[in-house]
């Protein structure tokens, strides 16, 4: 069975900050780690891999130094990686991107099972996923909790919905967006870092795609453009409750109902 | 020989610090009672819950005159029954004195009541990009209480303990004067250190009503290291060779694999991994990214040659808290295992870890007890629990007795002492008096008697 987790590099600190005057996200010289999502669909895949038997590559596009989530995916089991980079590529929307790595897929040729995390902490459309599937035209499910079987080219499953939980099966090759909070990730393992080879990190640019049309990638590609982005309001507000025990407590369930809490 | 509280006192205290802080008889809740210690429970006659020095001063000059005993309490959280009120009397509620009262910058100190928290003055401190670096395991402690117990926690290893950031005290005596001990100077030869008396006196020998801490700039970066091995011996063998190498670690803690998987149970979490019987946990800061990476590796390579079958990188907040809340919960953890249990706070030299722990693992076969363990490896203070578990009254005791008497007579064998950083209490003077002796306990004493004549302050506690 093979199986390839796609994965993207996003900054590393969780409070990210937007230059105020452009917009923009400011990534310069901030550290960088693998979107946490990500990190429930490569364990999910590597846990099938050894229980079923099989291989786990992975996929990202980014600048150059994306290498290092591919680097990082190796440490948590995979056999190896890609990196999709061209300067073609920039400014990619989720179509764009979807697009671009599914020709990415094609070049790397078939695989099983194809898994994504729910979203991205830096993006958060939670759309690269379904549109990926769509691109490659294999079925799709979204919120995968677990994998209970894999026989006979099907895949059985059992994924969320609202406040339900669905049991699937699928015809493999599929796509399963896999949910947050599912599993406790491995860490990386410093000893595969160590013996990590140049030929586990492979680089794929627009030259090496099926499809060389440039209208169909970056900026160009794109069928949303950004207008603005700015960090919500952060809410800082305060309240204490003072008191007796039973005073705290009515207040405290007075504040709660009337924020519909309950 | 103590004044018991009357309606009148009670009245004449609420003059003192307002009809509200003061509360009698039925409203006081058993919590006041206790400590986290399980076991020892005294009811305090009046809770007077005090918000200023001058509110102490008054109190306690009150006090004084009528031979009325005070305990002194924060947050309630300590471990051997320390606040607990044994004779009674007025029980002082430092916890509401919580204020930071300023951010020296130039001198890199804050001052502080009190009552704060230690995760309020952390996270201030890290908002101003300083670090105030002891960081015992519970959090919700008033940094009075850490000053009292002279606590130490899991950063020690490369900072130290609380008495190494006490720069100042502010105290207030058992006849009601007001002492400044030390200041917000970096050294200090002026005579006996009674600011370092103070320092782990457990409420004996005055009232913290503030303290100047040092702070130190906060390391930019920070990144841990999760070591297996195949078992305990090796592990433990492992940390002084690491402590020994050219790496500073900023934590080393040792946990077992059954401890562990309590904190999964506790937590309903797993853990990254439990594949081996023993772990190392590290932690290194720094303000350079490339230095850190470089420790790290240092470490790791040190740790792989000694035969530890891998060794995990834990570098993203995500990973941190997988790892740090499982290490962090495994107190309440072991508490929530069993239906009653009872510690032991040994710190041994960091060579006789493992002989101590060998030995906690042969009671636990001789007595029958449970005795699940985790602990400091880097500076040698484990944390040992007896847990009651089906015994009846009677068998636990006699069990606990038995196990206590022998870790604290095999620590002492071992150039052990009693307590690491929780202090002696009222649960552990039996054994501080056993391992001391009559010389240095007499000490004790005169100092005591020196400060509180009348033996007002928390008494029943470390050597009286």
């Amino acid at each position: 069975m093979k199986i390839l987790v796609c994965i993207k590099q996003v900054p590393g600190s969780n409070n990210v900050e937007v230059d105020p005057v452009t917009g923009v996200l400011k990534r310069d010289g901030a550290a960088s780690k693998m979107n946490p999502y990500d990190l429930y669909a490569l364990e999910l895949a590597v846990s099938l891999a050894e229980r079923f038997g099989g291989t786990v590559e992975t996929l990202t596009m980014g600048p150059p130094q994306a290498k290092a989530v591919i680097v990082e995916s190796v440490c948590m089991g995979a056999s190896r990686g890609t990196v999709l980079s061209d300067r073609k590529f920039a400014g990619a929307d989720v179509l764009a991107t979807s697009y671009t790595l599914s020709q990415g897929v094609r070049k790397l040729g078939d695989f099983d099972l194809i898994f994504c995390g729910k979203q991205t902490t830096d993006g958060d459309t939670a759309q690269v996923g379904a549109e990926l599937a769509e691109a490659l035209g294999i079925p799709n499910v979204t919120g995968v909790l677990s994998v209970e079987e894999i026989k006979d080219g099907e895949v059985f499953l059992t994924a969320a919905l609202d406040n339900r939980v669905l049991t699937l099966k699928a015809k493999m090759p599929c796509l399963l967006s896999v949910g947050a909070d599912i599993n406790t990730p491995r860490l990386p393992s410093y000893r595969i870092l160590r013996e990590v080879k140049e030929e586990q990190v492979r680089f794929l640019s627009f030259e090496d795609f099926p499809d060389r049309e440039e209208k169909h990638y970056g900026l160009n590609g794109s069928a949303t453009q950004v207008e603005r982005i700015f960090p919500p309001e952060k809410n800082t507000e305060k309240k204490t409750v003072e008191g007796g025990v039973e005073e705290m407590a009515e207040a405290l369930f007075g504040l709660i109902q009337s924020r519909k809490l309950l | 020989m103590y004044h018991k509280l009357t309606e009148e006192d009670v009245f004449a205290l609420r003059e003192l610090v307002g009809e509200e802080a003061v509360l009698f008889g039925d409203q006081i809740s058993r919590d006041y009672a206790k400590d986290e210690l399980g076991g020892i429970e005294r009811m305090p006659e009046a809770v007077v819950t005090v918000r200023s020095e001058e509110q102490v001063v008054r109190v306690m000059r009150y006090a004084y005159e009528k031979t009325i005993p005070v305990t002194v309490r924060g947050s309630g959280t300590g471990l051997v029954g320390g606040a607990v009120p044994k004779e009674g009397g007025i029980l002082l509620h430092t916890a509401k004195m919580n204020r930071i009262l300023e951010l020296d910058e130039e001198n890199f100190t804050v001052t502080v009541e009190p009552g704060v928290l230690l995760m309020d003055l952390a996270a201030f401190a890290e908002e101003h990009d300083y670090l105030y670096p002891p960081d015992p395991g519970e959090k919700s402690a008033t940094v009075g209480g850490n000053i009292s117990t002279n606590a130490g926690g899991m950063r020690a290893v490369k900072y130290g303990v609380t008495r190494d950031y006490v720069r100042g005290l502010t105290v207030v005596t058992p006849t009601g004067e007001v002492l400044h001990l030390g200041g917000k100077v970096a050294k200090n030869s002026t005579g006996y250190s009674l600011k370092d008396l103070i320092i782990g006196s457990e409420g004996t020998l005055g009232i913290i009503t503030e303290a100047i801490l040092k702070l130190l700039p906060l390391p930019k970066y920070s990144v841990s290291l999760l070591v297996p091995f195949k078992d305990r011996k090796s592990a433990i063998e492992a940390v002084p060779k690491i402590i020994r190498s050219e790496v500073t670690p900023t934590a080393v803690e040792y946990m077992a694999k059954e401890t562990i998987l309590y904190a999964e149970n506790y937590l309903g979490k797993k853990f990254p991994d439990t594949s081996s019987d023993a772990y190392i946990l590290l932690t290194f800061d720094g303000s350079t990214e490339g230095q850190i990476e470089a420790d790290r590796k240092t470490v790791a390579e040190l740790c792989l040659s000694l035969g530890a079958p891998d060794a995990y990188l834990i570098d993203t907040e995500e990973r941190k808290k997988a790892v740090w809340s499982a290490r962090g919960a495994f107190l309440e953890a072991i508490k929530a295992s069993t239906t009653e249990m009872d510690e032991c706070d040994v710190v041994v030299p960091v060579g006789k870890i493992d002989e101590f722990i060998d030995y906690t693992h042969r009671l636990a076969e001789e007595t029958g007890l449970r005795i699940p363990s985790f602990g400091h490896a880097g500076d040698g203070n484990l944390h040992i629990y007896l847990c009651r578990d089906g015994l009846g009254e009677e068998e636990w005791e006699e069990a606990k007795k038995a196990c206590f008497d022998g870790m604290y007579e095999k620590a002492a064998s071992l150039g052990g002492l009693v307590s690491g950083e929780h202090g002696i209490g009222y649960a552990k003077k039996e054994y501080l008096k056993k391992q001391y002796g009559e010389g240095p306990v007499s000490l004790m004493q005169g100092i005591k008697r020196v400060f509180d004549p009348k033996n007002l302050l928390n008494p029943g506690k470390i050597c009286f």
